[in-house]
């Protein structure tokens, strides 16, 4: 498709030519070509969709309610039994009292670590996930995919029986199979365990016993979230297994190899409040501690969106960087620094580390090889940030594992026919290991295969048991977060699927039929405690953490740079998990698959993202296909053009292109897997060639051209430190924050509220577009997923959405994330005109909406200037007639819509309802914090700030007195309730 | 022209008809039998004839006044309607504007005017005049199909107190008509 | 007596409102006879055009009812573009009705003569227009089973409308001319009622033209209150032809949409409308007088009066688009300028220009006597007139949705298979009623069309009517 190349030297000229600051949203904003019309004309055929949709949206409903009748939850809602006693997080009356959810402390696992939890719970129904406070990978927040996990739970696609082959069969006859399969091994000769990351303390418990029982038995582990790179990268330097923790409240310089440390990794969470907490200013005071953040990265990242200096390298040319810079402050590394890395950023980069010593941090990313991380620590070592701003535990992981040479042990001894019994855990390695590595075929000559996952997913087509497993809400567990503390896992409900989870299994190979998880759970503490085991299981599980369970710091020498840096190549290709299905785990998640991935906005797919000067030179435009070959193998995938990527380097995302993940999931994207390549360091090479065809790629911020008139709009607001400190020395000129005079003219006078007067304020220096406000607010107000092809016509349900736009050149561009929910007007446009007051003004201020008395004119959307207003254009929302177990995650406090009637951010109104019903009980006004929205509790980096503006004292209150608040396109007077803090960067001067 | 010959009438008369061709005849007619003294006269033509009705003495109709009244009834109305639903009935704060923003009643207003002024003056016409009426004894006058067509016909009812059956017909023949008829109730 | 039936003889074209030597029955005969003759002489033509419309009646009713069970979804609407095809086709319809209610009433007012044999079946196009018009935001809505919320009474909740909602405006404007049109039209029909109940041919007519008819019997007395009263609607609805548009034209301007938040748009909304309005006039009556052989009651005059007001009314038109460009600019506003781009350049630019084509362009030939008096060039350019102002009305509303304040939520617009099947099934409800409405009623006043004769005839008009031949005699020759 030739016709949708973009003219980029052209593109370059016009965003040259722009007065004043100029923003864009894509490449093909700024392209005004003739090319680009057709492209748009190619871009949108939607006749198809909207013809028949309301039949295929019925068709994704159905199938996702496929397997099974409402009739078979009678047992969903069953309380735990009496004899396992789970404690409510907060002191509640012993028995339920209807419509107050209880909350329970229990933890999700990523890779193994946990990120703690609070599960709300509606008369035994789970509806919601909270971060739990007082677990150190949560610290209150939640990450996008946490959020979704509720809707996992009620997946009617979810693994159901047990299955011998295709036969339905039963976990007794598994129990038998599974005996008679050990008892025929001597010494469990040919028997093979395979699980992921594996940090509960009581499962490593259970292997142990696995293999003294069995001293022939061998247990692998193979995870694709798990690195390898950063395994051996500590190996490198300091010879021994540490894991690095680091501690962002110190740290006034950062640079991140890399890592996108604030949505990856089992850290990401604590590591986004660390740093945002660094960052974010309400006064010009707060500039003076701000941190700065030097980010080297292929592709961008929401970390990187909130880089103060942000360079695009292809994965060699970053260890290549590294090593320079390593050598540069004397860390034994050498070479000289890429071209790609511009001169005046490298010198104030090397400036502000060395002014910083012991107040740094290095960090390489998860993605990087061993030798990238072993300078990372050897740089760290070097700037004496150890001790200071980085410490070393021992790792989290009950045995520390390079992953993927694990697996290819595991294969190889397969394919040697070692191996007679193979159970696996949580793992789905037919889709997950590399194609090259031929698991399928090796599986195929092992006799006795079992697996456990929450799905029959490819890997249970080649095993001859597939069983099910219980979700972590119907789970007793326990797992170490990434500094090692210990939560034990708590199910809410029992699991209503007949599922078994991975310790009561695994005691199943040590040959007890039908232990409880609670039992295993508890014998296994109760054999570690000294004192009250009563009290300390209360306590436990009450707060989710197991106290002093921190791992201690380990002593470490200095770290020694080591290892090979990666070859360079014409095209460098990085095999990257995806932000919302991760490795492909979630991919049958709706919630997760219909998210606007971060800055591109893509959904429902996965792309080749290539830098514009790629794409140029390869003559591809966004959506076109191309026929990637590395190693032989080869992937046709569809373009994405992303500026910010680094020339030269290609990235993909893994985890789509399943085919049994279920309804949802199967064949949404390509498999990437096809070329992955264990061996491969950090990168591996790659040749792209264009082939015919294209892919329709949806994205809710569709390609349109900001061309025309190129004034600026002064949506994104942001300027320097130093700009910030010049607004503020002389606030009556035009700033960044107000660059246009604006008069306050109203004909009216102004309502007046007595009572509460809610607002909200977002932080746009701290936010990092990390999506996960908008799952939250999902899961909170029962917002259906409308599938691919209703998002392709712009009908999209989410009530918050982050706007992504990019500032500055095509490859260099800044990155800005801007949430968007109602703004909650004290001028509603939205409310004269809709003919018959379905959208009014309460006595708080709220901008509601009466979804009984829409007639659905839709007028108010159209008179919206946020367009934050969505319609039911068809009936999204599960009927009572053909509802599936999915509604079961639905929040009762919150209506659920019809066909025909429109829909917005309400402030979690239903919340505000609760603690005013509290408030009231007990004669008092709402305290402040006392109502948390739900994209403001999930909020990673706490850039959300709601509250009662009647309030001075209030959080919000105050941080709306800051200079930096502005309210969006305030020229038309609707006085907003939500108002945003124009973003602040804290650039190094010496940088033109 | 001809004239019908007389015969004894067993039904009560209602009136005598005179037919003309023209406008001009019957206009000269109709002026005559008003200064003749006829009072019960009335004409009947196909389209509306000027001045006819004051050649008949008629007084004109007040319908203007009754539409008038009713139209400034139907303002009132509307801005009471919208004033009271806003700001006693059931008061809503909408987009911040006060309770009672009455530009906005303005259009509202006017359409209502408009609707109650416009349906006063159709209906009241057609019920002032009697309509809709199955029987009229008019309808008993010989080829009074041409009235809607292209015939004038005037009209003196038996009940006028001038009304002679001998004379008033003498009357009507001098007037030159195309033909007198005794029209039967 | 019966009205002379068999051949009728086809008169050349004339100049004058009535032809020379027209009889109060001869304009009888011609204008009641294709209402009052038996099935059996029903034209061909008519069996073709009321079978057409009738098919697309049946596609109307179909694409209605998947609405119903279906979805609002069905159409190509979208956020930010939540009204679509359907309020253009709306706007579009209202629009078409105003030339009948200005014909009837402020021609009426002005003492325009020749109005009476084109005012009936304009007034009827009007009528029907109202009707294809009404029934779209009804079927917009994303809960058409209670659009009666917007009748003022507490319903639901107890709650009135909200009447500061121009959508409510339009429920009382659209409600308030559809009535009184409607009676307006009545009260011309009765006299005309009254001569087809006198000259019925059977039982059926009889009854049905009698019932009509409500007994009227042209006594004086009658007729000055029905003068009265026709002059006071005349007087009512001609600021409706004001009102009606400009009531719509709210809808658009109230809001704050870059595009539709617009002070010109109530007087360039009735312009268009007005303009729109003869368009179809035009379309209507020029095949109209050659089926019926009205050749000699809608003479070229009124072609040409009625180009004359295509021409003014459009050129008031272009006007607007020329003041809307001017404001964007001079407003300084990045929005409203970015708007104006988008509309001339931006992916839809193509239908911004061919509006152009058809709104201007394609209606200048008008001022040249010639083609204002040669029907089928009438035709076709009433026809681009009515797709352009068409496009104006997609160029205004859904243009302007697709990009306004937020980029990052701007999207496009693209219609559906449903989007046009509503639209040419509104078409057949059209087209129905108004074969229908042909075939059982005079398509022309004819007793104000024998006032004017009489007026013609006997009050010197005849003199000024030679006058204005002989000059236009000159001007041919010349």
């Amino acid at each position: 498709m030739t016709d949708v190349r973009t003219d980029f030297t052209d593109i370059r000229a016009r965003l040259a030519n722009q007065e004043g600051p100029a923003y864009w949203r894509s490449l093909d904003e700024i392209a005004d070509t003739d090319e680009f019309q057709l492209f748009l004309q190619r871009e949108f055929p939607r006749q198809a969709a909207p013809l028949e949709n309301g039949l295929q949206r019925r068709d994704f409903l159905k199938l996702l309610g496929a397997s099974m009748a409402l009739a078979g939850l009678s047992a969903c809602a069953r309380p735990p039994q009496a004899h396992e006693k789970i404690v409510p997080y907060v002191r509640q009356p012993d028995q339920i009292t209807p419509g107050r959810p209880l909350f329970f402390a229990t933890a999700v696992t990523y890779g193994g670590y946990a990120e703690g939890v609070l599960a709300e719970s509606h008369q035994g129904r789970p509806t919601k996930l909270e971060g739990n406070p007082d677990h150190p990978a949560s610290l209150g927040a939640t990450s996008a995919t946490t959020q979704a996990l509720v809707l996992s739970l009620y997946d009617p696609d979810r693994a159901q029986d047990v299955r011998r082959g295709d036969e339905p069969s039963s976990w007794e006859a598994f129990y038998d199979a599974l005996q008679g399969a050990l008892g025929s091994a001597d010494q469990g000769a040919g028997l093979a365990i395979l699980t992921e990351n594996v940090t509960s303390p009581t499962m490593a418990a259970q292997l142990q016993a696995v293999l003294e029982a069995n001293p022939q038995a061998r247990w692998y582990q193979y995870d694709p979230l798990h690195s390898d790179g950063a395994l051996e990268g500590a190996r490198l330097a300091f010879g021994t297994d540490v894991t690095p923790i680091y501690d962002f409240s110190q740290a006034d310089v950062v640079v991140s190899l890399g890592a996108d440390f604030m949505d990856r990794g089992p850290a990401r969470l604590a590591y986004a409040r660390a740093f945002a907490d660094r960052r974010r200013l309400h006064t010009v005071r707060d500039a003076d501690t701000m941190n700065r953040l030097y980010q080297l990265e292929a592709s961008p990242s929401v970390t990187g969106t909130l880089a103060d200096h942000r360079v695009a390298l292809k994965p060699s040319d970053l260890a290549a960087a590294a090593a320079a810079l390593a050598g540069e402050l004397g860390a034994g590394g050498s070479g000289s620094k890429p071209q790609a890395f511009s001169q005046d950023v490298w010198n104030a980069m090397l400036a502000d580390l060395q002014a910083n010593q012991g107040s740094s941090i290095v960090i390489a990313g998860d993605d990087q090889p061993a030798a990238v991380h072993a300078l990372a620590h050897a740089l760290n070592d070097a700037l004496g940030n150890v001790g200071n701003t980085v410490r070393y535990v021992m790792p989290a992981a009950a045995r520390p594992a390079n992953h993927a040479a694990e697996l290819t042990e595991l294969v190889s001894a397969m394919n040697a026919g070692d191996v007679s019994t193979l159970l696996i855990f949580d793992a789905n390695p037919v889709y997950t290991a590399p194609a090259a590595l031929g698991f399928e075929q090796a599986l195929s000559r092992v006799a006795f295969s079992a697996k456990l996952g929450q799905y029959h997913d490819e890997t249970s087509a080649h095993v001859t048991w597939s069983l099910p497993q219980t979700h972590f809400l119907e789970t007793w567990g326990d797992a170490r977060a990434f500094d090692g503390t210990i939560s034990i896992q708590q199910p809410l409900i029992l699991p209503f699927y007949g599922g078994k989870s991975n310790v009561e299994v695994l005691d199943m190979v040590l040959g007890n039929a039908n232990s409880s998880g609670y039992n295993l759970v508890r014998n296994y503490w109760r054999s570690t405690v000294t004192g009250s085991f009563d009290d300390f299981w209360r306590e436990t599980v009450f707060s989710g953490v197991v106290a002093g369970s921190t791992s201690p710091v380990v002593a470490i020498g200095t770290a020694q740079a080591g290892g090979d840096l990666p070859q360079a190549a014409e095209y460098e290709l990085s095999l990257v998990l995806d932000s919302a299905v991760m490795d492909g785990r979630f991919a049958n998640n709706g919630w997760l698959q219909e998210l606007p991935r971060p800055i591109t906005k893509l959904t429902w797919d996965n792309a080749a993202f290539v830098a514009p000067a790629t794409a140029e030179s390869l003559g591809v435009g966004t959506g076109d296909l191309v026929r990637l070959n590395s190693g032989g193998r080869e992937v046709t995938a569809p373009v994405w053009i992303q500026p910010g990527q680094a020339q030269g380097a290609i990235t993909l995302q893994l985890g789509y292109g399943r085919t049994a993940a279920g309804n949802v999931g199967n064949n949404v994207g390509v498999n990437a897997y096809e070329l992955l390549d264990l061996s491969a360091n950090g990168t591996q090479p790659v040749t792209v060639t264009k082939v015919a065809g294209s892919h329709k790629l949806v994205s809710t911020q569709i390609h349109h051209a900001l061309e025309g008139t190129g004034e600026a709009r002064h949506i994104v607001r942001y300027g320097t430190v130093q700009e910030f400190r010049d607004y503020v020395a002389n606030p009556d000129e035009l700033s960044f924050v107000h660059p246009v005079p604006h008069l306050h003219a109203d004909l009216y006078p102004d309502f007046q509220y007595e009572g509460y007067r809610w607002g909200m304020v977002i932080d746009q220096t701290v936010c990092t577009g990390c999506n996960a406000c908008v799952v939250a607010c999902q899961s909170e107000n029962n917002i259906p997923v409308v599938g691919k092809d209703q998002v392709a016509v712009g009908r999209e349900m989410h009530w918050i959405r982050v706007d992504s736009y990019f500032g500055g050149s095509i490859d260099e561009p800044e990155f800005f994330s801007q949430p968007m929910p109602c703004q909650q007007c004290e001028k509603a446009p939205c409310e004269p005109v809709c003919p018959v007051g379905a959208t009014v003004h309460d006595s708080e201020g709220l901008n509601v909406m009466v979804y009984n008395r829409c007639v659905g004119t839709r007028y108010c959307s159209n008179n919206c200037p946020y367009k934050v207003r969505r319609f039911n254009w068809l009936q999204y929302a599960e009927l009572a007639t053909d509802a599936t177990e999915l509604s079961l995650a639905n929040n009762p406090d919150v209506t659920v819509r019809s066909r025909g009637v429109m829909e917005k951010c309400t402030y979690c109104t239903q919340r505000i309802s609760m603690a005013r019903i509290d408030a009231s009980n007990e004669d008092r006004r709402i305290a402040d914090g006392e109502v948390v929205t739900a994209c403001q509790a999930a909020c990673p980096t706490q850039a959300i700030v709601f509250g009662d503006l009647n309030d001075p004292a209030s959080a919000v209150a105050r941080v709306k007195s800051s200079p930096l608040n502005y309210a969006m396109l305030e020229e038309l007077q609707t006085f907003p309730r939500t108002s945003y803090l124009a973003k602040v960067k804290n650039p190094n001067e010496a940088v033109s | 022209m001809s004239s019908v010959t007389l015969g004894r009438k067993t039904e009560p008369l209602y009136a005598l008809v005179a037919q003309f061709d023209t406008v001009e005849d019957i206009r000269l007619a109709a002026e005559r039998t008003r200064k003749a003294g006829y009072t019960r006269t009335d004409a009947y033509t196909p389209f509306p004839v000027e001045g006819l009705d004051e050649d008949l003495g008629m007084r004109p109709t007040n319908l203007g006044w009754v539409v008038l009244i009713v139209g400034i009834l139907g303002l009132l109305g509307g801005f009471f309607l919208q004033w009271w639903a806003n700001t006693v009935y059931y008061p809503l704060n909408a987009g911040g504007k006060p309770l009672n923003s009455w530009p906005n009643w303005i259009v509202i207003m006017y359409e209502i005017t408009i609707l109650s002024a416009g349906l006063t003056a159709g209906i009241g016409m057609i019920l002032r005049n009697g309509l809709p009426r199955p029987y009229h004894s008019i309808f008993n006058t010989p080829g009074f199909e041409q009235a809607s067509r292209d015939k004038f016909f005037l009209s003196i009812e038996a009940r006028d107190p001038k009304f002679d059956l001998v004379n008033t017909r003498a009357f009507l023949e001098a007037l030159e008509p195309e033909r007198v008829s005794e029209v039967e109730r | 007596m019966a009205l002379e039936t068999g051949k009728v003889t086809v008169y050349p074209e004339t100049n004058r409102v009535i032809r020379r030597g027209e009889t109060y029955g001869s304009i009888d005969d011609r204008v009641l006879t294709p209402v009052l003759q038996g099935l059996e002489r029903t034209p061909t033509w008519w069996w073709i055009g009321f079978g057409i419309s009738a098919a697309l009646l049946v596609v109307y009713i179909v694409s209605v009812v998947k609405l119903i069970t279906t979805g609002i979804g069905i159409f190509g609407n979208n956020i930010p573009v939540a009204w679509g095809m359907p309020i253009i086709n709306f706007v579009w319809w209202i629009g078409i009705g105003h030339a009948g209610t200005l014909i009837s009433a402020a021609l009426l007012l002005f003492r325009q003569p020749w109005r009476t044999t084109v005012n009936r079946f304009a007034e009827a196009m009007t009528i029907f227009a109202v009707v294809c018009a009404g029934l779209y935001p009804i079927l917009h809505l994303g809960r058409p089973w209670v659009f009666y919320w917007l009748v003022p009474y507490p319903n639901t909740f107890g709650l009135f409308p909200q009447f500061r909602s121009p959508l409510d405006w339009d429920f009382f404007a659209i409600g308030t001319y559809f009535t009184i049109s409607l009676i307006f039209w009545f009260i011309g029909l009765i006299p005309d009622l009254a001569s087809l109940r006198d000259n019925a041919r059977n039982g059926f007519q009889r009854l049905l033209y009698g019932v009509l008819s409500l007994g009227w019997n042209g006594s004086t007395k009658a007729w000055q209150r029905y003068q009265r009263a026709y002059l006071l609607l005349a007087a009512l609805s001609f600021p409706l032809v004001l009102s009606v548009h400009s009531t719509i034209a709210l809808d658009f301007a109230v809001a704050q949409v870059p595009g539709w938040n617009n002070t010109i748009m109530p007087p360039y909304f009735v312009a268009g409308a007005v303009f729109a309005g003869f368009a179809m006039v035009l379309i209507l009556g020029v095949p109209l007088r050659k089926a019926l052989k009205f050749e000699h009651l809608i003479t070229l005059r009124h072609l040409d009066n009625a180009a004359k007001l295509m021409l003014a009314t459009g050129m008031i038109v272009v006007y607007g688009y020329f003041i809307e460009v001017f404001i964007a600019w001079y407003s300084g506003v990045e929005a409203e300028r970015y708007m104006i781009w988008n509309r001339m350049f931006g992916p839809h630019g193509k239908y911004f220009w061919a509006l152009i084509f058809c709104n201007f362009v394609a209606i200048q030939p008008l001022w040249f006597r010639k083609v204002r008096q040669s029907p089928w060039a009438l035709f076709v350019i009433a026809l681009a007139v009515s797709v352009g102002m068409w496009l104006e009305r997609f160029v205004i509303f859904v243009v302007s949705l697709t990009r306004d304040y937020l980029p990052s939520s701007w999207s496009d617009y693209v219609s559906t298979f449903w989007d046009w099947s509503l639209f040419i099934g509104s078409l057949g409800l059209f087209g129905t009623l108004f074969f229908v409405f042909v075939r059982l009623l005079p398509s022309i006043a004819t007793a104000e069309t024998k006032e004017t004769a009489y007026h013609d005839h006997h009050h010197g008009s005849d003199a000024f009517e030679t006058i204005r031949m002989e000059y236009y005699n000159a001007e041919e020759t010349a």
